[in-house]
C-alpha cells in the first residue's frame, strides 16, 4: 500500500501556489470598493476561523469564548495605533497586526491557563463565562473599550514608505492577504509537527496521551495560545480594516460565529474553515443586507448540517472527491441537479412564507403587500399563504423522492468503492 | 533510600486504596526486581486493575508507598511515571482512533525522544522517531495496516497495536493488563509468542486470566485475593501453596485450565 507522504508533494506545491494567486488576483478581477471590503474581511475571517479551529477541530476543545482573544488584539492594535499617531509610540502600520497577535497570545496565555486545565464539558463552560466577563468588562472599562462608541484610529500615519500609505482599500487588502497566507501556512505547519500531532492525540484519546508521556493540560495550554496568538492577528488587521473597534468584537455573537462557520465549513479538514470563513462574510455582509430574517435562515441551515452533513461542507466535497478519484462522480450529477432543483423550490416556499412573518411583524408601516421573486405578496391574505404553502410542499415532496434514489445510488458507489479498495489491497 | 540502592524495578509498600468506604487494596506489598516477568492472578474483583491503575498512576493510592528503580511514583501523575520507563497496556484497547496505525506508534515514541512538545521541527524530518516507529510496526506485524485508522482496524489487531503503543517508547518496566482478553486460542498462542519478544529484557508485569498464559509468560506469580497479596513466588511453588489453592487456582484448574 502506498505511504502517505509527510513531505510537500508537487500537489500541494499547486494547492498553495493556487491559494497565493487567488489571494493576489480576487481584487484585481472584483473591482468595486464593495468588492474590496468583502475581500478582506474574508482574509481577516480565514485567519480566525482557522485560529479557532486549532482548538475544535485539531484539539476537540469547543470554545464558546474565542472571539475574546481576537477581540482584545483588536482593541490593543487600535491603542498602539492611536498612540503612533499621537508619536508615544514607533510601530508601523503593517506590524500593527503582530502587535494584535501578541496581545491575544498574552491573554490566552493568562485567561488560557485557567481554561485549559479542564477539558470537554468543564472547558466549554469556562471558556463561555471568561467570555461573558470581558464582554461585561468592556462596559465597565470604556477607558479601555470606548463604551458605545467604541475607540476610533486613523491607520495613515507618519511617511509612506514605498509609496504605501494605507490609506487606499486595496493596499490594505495585500497587507491582509500577505498575513492571512503566512498565517495560514504557519497553522497548516503546525498540523505537521510534534505538538500538532499531540494535539489530535488529545482530541481522539486524551487519557492514553498522558501514558505516553505528555500531559494533556500542557498540550491544550500550548495550542490555546498558538490559536489566541493568530486570533489576535485577525484581530489587530480588523482593527486596520475598520479603523473603529466596538465591545462587539469580544461579544458572544462573534464568539458563536466562529464556531458555526468553523462547524459549518469542516472542523475535520484544514481547508474547511477557510470554507466556513468565506460563507461568515457573505452572510454577514451580502445575506444581512438581502433579508431582515437571515439570522433565521442561517439557524435552518445550521440545524440541516448538524443532522445531515455533521462534517461540514468541507466533507462533503472530499466524500465526493473520493468519488471522483473513483471516477463515478459523472453517476452522482444527474442526482444533484434535480436535487438542487427541488431543493430551491422548497426554499423558494418556506423562504416566502418567513418574509410574509417578517413583512407582519417588523414592517408593519408598510402594509401587507410586498414583492417576493417577482411576485406581489400579501401577507394577510389567505392566497399567498396557501400558495406558499403548496410550493414548499411540493418542492419538499419532490426532495424527499428523490433523495431515496440518490442515496440508493451513493451506497451502491460506497459498495464498489470498497470493493475496490479490497480488491487492491489483496493484489498488493 | 537512595535510587541507586534499590534492588527492585518495581516495589509496592503496604499500598492501601478505597474508593469511598470500600477498600479495595487492602495493604498489597510486592517487589519485583528488575527483568523479572510477573503474573499477577486472582478471582473477578480482587483488585488487579486497580492495582495496575495504582502503579501507572492513573490514582494515587489512599496509603503506602510505590517505587520505581527506588524512587517514589506513588501519587504522580500517569505522564511522570511514563517519563521515568514506566508504560501499561489496557484491557480495553485505548488508542487514538481517528489516526492511522504509524500515527498512533509514532505519538507513542516522541516524547521518550525528546521531541516533548515541539512545534518548530517537522515530524518527517524526525528521522530517529519514525524509524523507531516503522520498526515497532515491524514487531506487532501490521506493516500492511501502517496508513490504516485505528478504529478501522479488526480486534486482534488493535490488541496488536495497544502492546505496540505500550512498548513503543522504550520504557523498561511494562505492564499489561489482560493482553489476551477476548481472542481465539490460536491468536493468544501467537500473541504470547509476540507479548515475549517484544519484553526481551523488560521487567513485565501482566494481568492474566489464561492460566496457560500465565505459566508461559511468567517467572514468578503473585495471587491477589480481595486487595491482598496471599502469594508471590515462582509458578511450581505457586501451585503447590495450599492457600492459593483454597482462594482461587484450585477453582480455576478445577475449570480445566
Amino acid at each position: 500500500m502506498a505511504r502517505t507522504s509527510e513531505r510537500l508533494t508537487r500537489r500541494d506545491w499547486f494547492v498553495w501556489g493556487g491559494f497565493a494567486v487567488v489571494l493576489i488576483v480576487a481584487p484585481l478581477l472584483w473591482r468595486s470598493s464593495f468588492a474590496q471590503t468583502m475581500l478582506s474581511q474574508i482574509g481577516i475571517a480565514i485567519i480566525a476561523c482557522l485560529a479557532y479551529n486549532i482548538l475544535l477541530g485539531q484539539g476537540g476543545m469547543l470554545s464558546f469564548g474565542h472571539a475574546v482573544y481576537s477581540g482584545l488584539g483588536s482593541f490593543i492594535a487600535i491603542h498602539a495605533l492611536n498612540l503612533t499617531s499621537k508619536g508615544q509610540l514607533a510601530i508601523p502600520a503593517s506590524l500593527l497586526p503582530l502587535v494584535g497577535g501578541i496581545a491575544g497570545l498574552f491573554f490566552a496565555a493568562i485567561l488560557g491557563y485557567v481554561t485549559t486545565k479542564k477539558s470537554g464539558t468543564t472547558f466549554a463552560m469556562i471558556t463561555l463565562g471568561i467570555g461573558e466577563l470581558v464582554a461585561s468588562m468592556s462596559l465597565m472599562i470604556p477607558e479601555f473599550f470606548g463604551g458605545e462608541g467604541g475607540i476610533q484610529g486613523n491607520r495613515v500615519f507618519g511617511k509612506p514608505v514605498l509609496g504605501i500609505t494605507f490609506g487606499p482599500q486595496i493596499q490594505v487588502y495585500y497587507l491582509i492577504a500577505l498575513y492571512c497566507f503566512i498565517s495560514t501556512a504557519a497553522m497548516y505547519a503546525l498540523t505537521r509537527t510534534p505538538l500538532g500531532r499531540m494535539l489530535n492525540a488529545v482530541r481522539d484519546n486524551p487519557e492514553r496521551v498522558e501514558f505516553v508521556g505528555y500531559s494533556t493540560q500542557h498540550v491544550r495550554y500550548l495550542a490555546f495560545m498558538i490559536s489566541g496568538f493568530f486570533a489576535g492577528v485577525a484581530g489587530g488587521l480588523g482593527a486596520l480594516n475598520f479603523e473603529i473597534v466596538t465591545a462587539e468584537v469580544v461579544g458572544a455573537a462573534r464568539s458563536g460565529a466562529y464556531l458555526f462557520f468553523v462547524f459549518l465549513g469542516g472542523a475535520a479538514f484544514f481547508f474547511g474553515p477557510i470554507i466556513g470563513a468565506v460563507l461568515l462574510v457573505i452572510a454577514l455582509v451580502l445575506l444581512s443586507e438581502l433579508t431582515k430574517a437571515w439570522l433565521l435562515y442561517l439557524g435552518i441551515v445550521f440545524l440541516i448540517m448538524v443532522m445531515y452533513a455533521p462534517g461540514g461542507i468541507a466533507s462533503l466535497i472530499m466524500m465526493n472527491l473520493r468519488v471522483a478519484v473513483f471516477g463515478k462522480l459523472n453517476r452522482l450529477w444527474r442526482h444533484y441537479i434535480p436535487l438542487a432543483v427541488a431543493g430551491l423550490v422548497a426554499l423558494a416556499g418556506a423562504a416566502a412564507m418567513i418574509e410574509m412573518v417578517y413583512q407582519l411583524q417588523l414592517n408593519e408601516a408598510l402594509g401587507p403587500e410586498m414583492q417576493f421573486l417577482g411576485l406581489t405578496l400579501d401577507a394577510k391574505g389567505i392566497a399567498s399563504w396557501l400558495g406558499s404553502l403548496l410550493v414548499l410542499a411540493v418542492g419538499v415532496a419532490l426532495f424527499e423522492w428523490l433523495r431515496r434514489g440518490f442515496s440508493r445510488e451513493w451506497n451502491r458507489i460506497q459498495e464498489e468503492i470498497a470493493n475496490e479498495i479490497a480488491q487492491r489491497e489483496a493484489a498488493a | 533510600m537512595s535510587a541507586a540502592g534499590s534492588e527492585f524495578a518495581v516495589e509496592l509498600r503496604d499500598v492501601r486504596k478505597s474508593f469511598g468506604k470500600t477498600e479495595i487494596i487492602r495493604g498489597t506489598s510486592l517487589g519485583v526486581k528488575a527483568g523479572e516477568r510477573v503474573a499477577i492472578i486472582g478471582p473477578n474483583g480482587a483488585g488487579k486493575s486497580t492495582l495496575f491503575n495504582l502503579i501507572s498512576g492513573r490514582f494515587g493510592p489512599s496509603s503506602g508507598e510505590i517505587r520505581l528503580r527506588g524512587e517514589r511514583i506513588d501519587g504522580k501523575p500517569p505522564y511522570e511515571i511514563a517519563r521515568r520507563g514506566l508504560a501499561r497496556s489496557f484491557q480495553v484497547s485505548n488508542l487514538f482512533t481517528r489516526l492511522s496505525v504509524f500515527e498512533n506508534v509514532r505519538c507513542a515514541v516522541l516524547y521518550s525522544m525528546g521531541y516533548r512538545y515541539a512545534f518548530w521541527r517537522f515530524l518527517a524530518d524526525l528521522r530517529d522517531a519514525n524509524e523507531r516507529a516503522e520498526q515497532v510496526i515491524a514487531m506487532i506485524k501490521l506493516e500492511r495496516r501502517r496508513d490504516h485508522l485505528a478504529m478501522n482496524l479488526t480486534y486482534a489487531e488493535q490488541r496488536a497495536l495497544e502492546i505496540g503503543i505500550t512498548i513503543a517508547g522504550g520504557a523498561d518496566v511494562i505492564l499489561l493488563d489482560e493482553p489476551t482478553a477476548g481472542m481465539s486460542r490460536s491468536e493468544t498462542a501467537r500473541f504470547v509468542d509476540l507479548i515475549r519478544e517484544v519484553t526481551v529484557g523488560k521487567t513485565l508485569l501482566t494481568v492474566e486470566h489464561d492460566m496457560g498464559v500465565v505459566f508461559g509468560l511468567a517467572d514468578k506469580i503473585a495471587v491477589l485475593v480481595y486487595g491482598e497479596v496471599i502469594a508471590f513466588d515462582t509458578p511450581g511453588a505457586v501451585r503447590a501453596n495450599a492457600r492459593v489453592q483454597e482462594a482461587y487456582l484450585g477453582s480455576v484448574l478445577a475449570q480445566g485450565h
